[in-house]
């Protein structure tokens, strides 16, 4: 890569292991040439610098660029797509208007009615979980639709809807193994699997994905912790 | 001889703060529409076609395009039309103005609610989550006319709940304003709705506050019900 093309300041990302949101903008990052560091957090101790920066949420991602904070990650992949915009580099977010729109929209169906359903089919019990597995699966049918005989949902190449869905590419295999249930059967969802072997394989993505071992250990080492928490969060309803 | 531009529409409801934020937007923007009012109990055929996702109100159509979800519709409305800015043009301060956006949705709805609806500790810490948010809130129009600075932008219409419906849903629950959002702790945010209320463009599309009044003590029960299972 030219020196011409380095941006002027140097780019943090505060970041955990495992984390689909961190990923995405590492994706985002790369795809758009620009160098970072990474500070891995312990989000069991969290570090001043990450509480002086994301107050609200105090969780990762936050993008630091220029002695300012960026937080949530699609809202940080719009922010590297239109900061670091150039000739040169490929668009995250497409041109047009109304697929811009379009995008958003799903980025926006794939976070509410499929990611927040399948954490939660994943840790509750009993009805609860049945219902939250089913709403999952109702969504996962409708990107698996969505995805019609298309490489990404961006395309031919990898867009902001792929960062987005990103979770179900790598992270939801491991979770069905740690917790031992099942979302996506044998031969369901074919063009989503599909997508996610071609997801996980590219070039791009490869330097940021987590190991799907180590993953799997982090999440085995963390599930009592998540089922607590999701008990408490379904019994507050 | 060039063609008339494609005709905008907007599908919609009246109580529908989601609808008005689209309903806004255009009118800022200077974009001639046609609002198509659905029963949500009847759902039309337009409507269930070209929102067949979420079957939800607002839908924008803009020729053949179908556009859904209010903050995807806004940021659509600022992109393909000319007209006034709805968003700033630099990048962070754009990211600024969605992470609030994103704030709003997803935090804030579900404790004004209970603060409102709920019962006994349920209600307090609601209220205390309510304020909370606001104070958030408060700090980001501190200097400022509106969110979006001089004049009216996305982040204003994103928070119009607060500068509307926040006194109506208060009111039809018999708790005041003045409990979830008083002047003494919020002058920035009260000054703020009064300013947005009464903008030129917002006032043409604001759902009128006694019939918006009615439309929430005409479903107490149902109201008190949700909050139980919130």
């Amino acid at each position: 890569m030219s020196s011409q093309q380095q941006p002027a300041a140097p780019v943090k990302l505060i970041t955990a292991f495992g984390s689909p949101f961190a990923h995405r903008v590492e994706v985002a990052l790369t795809l758009k040439g620009v160098p970072y560091e990474l500070v891995v957090e312990d989000l069991a101790n969290k570090s001043e610098l990450l509480l002086a920066h994301n107050p609200v949420h105090q969780s990762v991602p936050v993008l630091l660029h220029s002695g300012r904070a960026v937080c949530e990650s699609l809202v940080i992949v719009e922010y590297v797509d239109e900061a670091f915009h150039q000739a040169t580099a490929p668009r995250i977010l497409p041109a047009d208007p109304y697929h811009r729109a379009t995008a958003r929209f799903w980025a926006d169906f794939i976070a509410n009615k499929c990611l927040r359903p399948m954490w939660l089919s994943m840790w509750a019990e009993g009805e609860a979980q049945a219902r939250f597995a089913r709403e999952t699966k109702e969504s996962l049918g409708v990107l698996d639709a969505q995805l019609e005989g298309k490489r990404f949902f961006g395309g031919d190449a990898l867009g902001f809807v792929d960062l987005a869905a990103c979770t179900l590419a790598r992270w939801l295999g491991v979770l069905e193994e740690v917790a031992g249930v099942r979302l996506m059967a044998d031969g369901e969802y074919p063009a989503l699997r599909r997508w996610a072997k071609e997801y996980v394989s590219d070039e791009v993505v490869r330097r940021s994905l987590p190991d799907r071992d180590e993953l799997a250990a982090f999440f085995a080492a963390n599930k009592e912790r998540y089922r607590s928490r999701v008990r408490e969060a379904v019994q507050q309803q | 001889m060039a063609s008339p531009p494609p005709p905008v529409k907007l599908l919609g409801t009246f109580a529908s703060l989601p609808v008005h934020r689209a309903e806004a937007a255009l009118r800022i923007k200077g974009v001639p529409y046609e609002l198509i009012l659905e029963d949500l109990k009847n759902k039309s055929e337009l409507l269930l076609t070209h929102n067949p996702v979420h079957k939800k109100v607002p839908v924008l159509l803009h020729g053949d395009r179908a556009v859904c979800e209010s903050l995807v519709i806004l940021e659509y409305i600022d992109e393909a039309f000319d007209g006034p800015p709805l968003l700033p043009a630099d990048p962070y301060d754009r990211a600024t103005a969605r992470f609030w956006a994103h704030f709003i949705d997803t935090k804030c709805s579900r404790p004004i609610w209970l603060s409102v609806w709920a019962e006994g500790d349920r209600q307090r810490e609601a209220l205390r989550e309510v304020k909370q948010n606001l104070a958030l809130l408060e700090a980001q129009l501190e200097g400022k006319r509106f969110f979006g600075g001089d004049s009216i932008g996305y982040l204003d219409l994103a928070a119009c709940g607060l500068a509307h419906w926040i006194g109506v849903i208060a009111e039809s629950g018999g708790v005041s304003l003045d409990t979830l959002m008083s002047d003494a702790e919020f002058p920035n945010l009260r000054r703020w709705a009064a300013e947005y209320v009464s903008d030129e463009a917002v006032r043409l599309c604001l759902p009128d506050r006694d019939r918006l009044l009615a439309y929430h003590m005409a479903n107490v029960d149902k109201n008190k019900e949700r909050a139980k299972s919130m």
